[in-house]
């Protein structure tokens, strides 16, 4: 359940436009069912008070929105961030994505997001209602009556695994402020890491084999915000738009991996928005897990400005082979 | 119509499998998807496969022809190599429709001969539905999930498998299994169609209706001011198109292997900012346009083309895996708004 809700908001952004501080509000609109919230800009209160929602389902991440929303006209647009969202705002700002002076931020708290996919599968087809009490995820069917699912099982993994509830970007607060945390979110990579390079192999054979190149990782992703990805350019030589063999799947996903290693803050939309429920994120986290081992620990968007391992350098930098047989490798 | 026990679902495989390829949807670890069945795969009732069968029909990426250069001389060689019958089972009503609905693409002359030759080794065993889900709207396009279409329609009811041909190669099939299977009265599935017509009538969609659309309704929805909205969070992906059972738009290119080159094909998508590139350009500069597009098109120029027939299903696999959420029920909804009070 979240602590913050919609009304609160309405409030919050009805005031900022009434004052004349931001002329339009990015936010999350109702859609069909409980679940499906899609992004959207308001600019009444009327308008505000017919779609918006906040709630558990509430996952997109604002802050792309904001490259293309800041070319638009003078004012300033308002957008509520979740404190992951806030990693990826710093992010953005760091490679000097969008004009800060045209943004007016409000950090909102966040309980973790719920995965429909992980409703879905639980509860099955047909479903009518979801509400999230004290007693966990309460969920209404069609056809089988209603079914409570306990609420941590039914966050989504980087929810699970959230690193921050703290914000690092704001130009208000709405609720308390929350910590960095302790997260578990290397266990995964760790195992993974633990296989045998077969293992490995397979496991990421078997995951990526599924990829449909719909490119929604690549157009959700914060960090992937080049004009023109080389992959949707028939000028760039290398454009492809399908899968022609085992071999170029997994080199789209890596390579888009290698791109944003340390500007990937983690914030898991590519593997939210993945219709094929390819567990992306895993690769990011590799990525970060072994700059962190290397380098000493470094989060993306943490700070605006702050250079990335992979593009800093000091004269204490190992070695390229130390770094290796750091990482479990042999000489 | 004939029965068998949903128990001996493997003998009938089985049984098929002598003389014909079969392709099933099969519970995988993230979803259901089609594959070709094996001793020991177990059918998988779920609702939508991950991909539609549309993929057994038109995959994703194909090679179409090779060009061996030697010299002077350019040889083109047929690469086509598959010649097998072959049966998919399991088809929901709503993608046997969206078979129909390539077929009028791929088939009108002249015929696409790579979708042509699949299409005339395949015999579709259909299945009605018995649980739809929230997101499914086929009705809205004059679909009947208790009454599928396909070569042959099933029915489960508790342990029974009910089948009627509808056609004659579907009779044709029914007729080599009958070793195995029972003969059944013609109503023995009106119980499942029953329980199946009850349940679409309580759906959150079942009133959604096309009638606001069709052929003629260009000038009427091309500049409708509601696209701007419905279209400002699309983040420009191909998932809607890609997990879609009717989208084919496809791209051919050619692939220079160094010793002469290969030509395929791969599926396309409107929503992309290269598609239908040409050398003055992409003719739909912003995601408006490619949005508005391929609502257009499954709603408006493909029925002008096609007698009034639809280009969406209702399968509900948008609604599904749009990241954004934004599809096609939405955009009825809201384009078709004012034509309620007409």
């Amino acid at each position: 359940m979240q602590k913050i809700n919609r009304e609160a908001l309405i409030e919050k952004a009805a005031a900022l436009l009434d004052a004349g501080t931001v002329d339009r509000v990015l936010a999350w609109k109702r859609g069909e069912f409980d679940y499906d919230v899609t992004p959207g800009l308001f600019t009444t209160r009327e308008q505000m008070e017919a779609e918006l929602v906040f709630g558990d389902f509430c996952g997109a991440n604002m802050s792309k929105y904001l490259i293309k929303e800041t070319l638009k006209g003078e004012g300033k647009v308002l957008v509520f961030l979740k404190p992951c969202d806030t990693y990826s705002f710093n992010q953005l700002l760091t490679e000097h994505r969008f004009d800060r002076e045209k943004v007016y931020a409000v950090g909102i708290p966040c309980e973790g997001m719920l995965s429909v996919t992980a409703i879905k599968a639980a509860a099955g087809d047909g479903i009518s209602k979801i509400d999230v009490t004290e007693e966990g995820v309460v969920v209404e069917t069609l056809f089988d009556g209603t079914k409570v699912f306990g609420h941590d099982e039914m966050l989504a993994e980087r929810c699970r695994n959230c690193k921050s509830k703290r914000h690092v970007a704001y130009d208000e607060l709405m609720g308390e402020e929350g910590e960095v945390l302790d997260s578990a979110r290397f266990d995964e990579v760790a195992k993974i890491e633990a296989m045998s390079s077969e293992e490995r192999f397979a496991f990421w054979q078997g995951e990526l084999s599924r990829c449909i190149r719909c490119n929604a990782c690549r157009d959700v992703c914060p960090a992937c915000t080049c004009e023109k990805c080389v992959f949707g350019n028939p000028d760039s030589g290398i454009e492809n738009k399908a899968i022609t063999d085992s071999f170029e799947e997994k080199m789209f996903h890596i390579i888009r991996a290698f791109h944003v290693a340390g500007r990937c803050t983690d914030c898991g939309e590519c593997s939210r928005v993945c219709p094929q429920q390819i567990p992306l994120h895993l690769l990011n986290r590799k990525f970060i897990k072994d700059a962190n081992n290397l380098w000493g620990d470094y989060q993306a968007g943490e700070e605006v400005g702050s250079r990335a391992p992979l593009v800093d350098f000091d004269f204490d930098d190992m070695e390229p082979g130390e770094a290796v047989i750091k990482n479990g490798g042999e000489q | 119509m004939r029965a068998i026990s949903y128990a001996k679902l493997d003998t009938l495989f089985a049984k098929i499998a002598e003389t014909h390829g079969v392709y099933l949807p099969v519970e995988g670890k993230k979803g259901t998807d089609y594959k070709r069945w094996e001793q020991g795969d177990v059918y998988s009732t779920a609702l939508n496969s991950n991909r539609s069968p549309k993929d057994i029909f038109f995959p994703q990426s194909e090679n179409l022809m090779d060009f061996k250069v030697e010299g002077k001389s350019i040889e083109i060689v047929d690469t086509r190599s598959e010649s097998e019958d072959f049966v998919i089972f399991g088809v929901r009503a709503c993608d046997v429709k969206s078979i129909e609905v390539l077929d009028r693409v791929f088939l009108k002359e002249p015929a696409d001969s790579y979708y042509e030759n699949r299409r005339s080794h395949a015999v579709i065993m259909s299945m009605a539905c018995t649980k739809p889900a929230e997101t499914c709207f086929c009705k809205t396009f004059g679909i009947d999930p208790a009454e599928p279409m396909g070569d042959i329609a099933c029915w489960v009811d508790g342990e029974v498998l009910y089948m009627n041909a509808n056609t004659e190669k579907g009779e044709a099939l029914l007729e080599k299994l009958e070793g195995i299977t029972e003969e059944a009265s013609a109503d023995a599935a009106d119980t499942a169609k029953a329980l199946i017509t009850e349940r679409m009538a309580k759906l959150p969609l079942a009133a959604l209706k096309a009638d606001a659309f069709g052929a003629g309704k260009t000038q009427k929805y091309f500049d409708h001011p509601a696209w701007a909205e419905l279209s400002e969070a699309c983040l420009g992906c191909g998932t809607c198109t890609y997990v879609c059972p009717t989208c084919q738009c496809y791209d051919i290119k050619d692939f220079n292997t160094g010793h002469g080159v290969k030509r395929f094909r791969c599926w396309d998508s409107c929503m992309y900012s290269d598609f239908t590139q040409m050398s003055a350009g992409q003719p739909r500069l912003t995601q408006l346009e490619r949005f508005r597009q391929r609502f257009m098109h499954k709603l408006v120029y493909y029925p002008e083309n096609n007698d009034g027939m639809f280009s969406c299903v209702g399968c509900g696999r948008c609604l599904a895996k749009c990241p954004i959420k934004m599809n096609i029920a939405k955009v009825m909804k809201t384009i078709g708004k004012e034509n309620d009070n007409d």
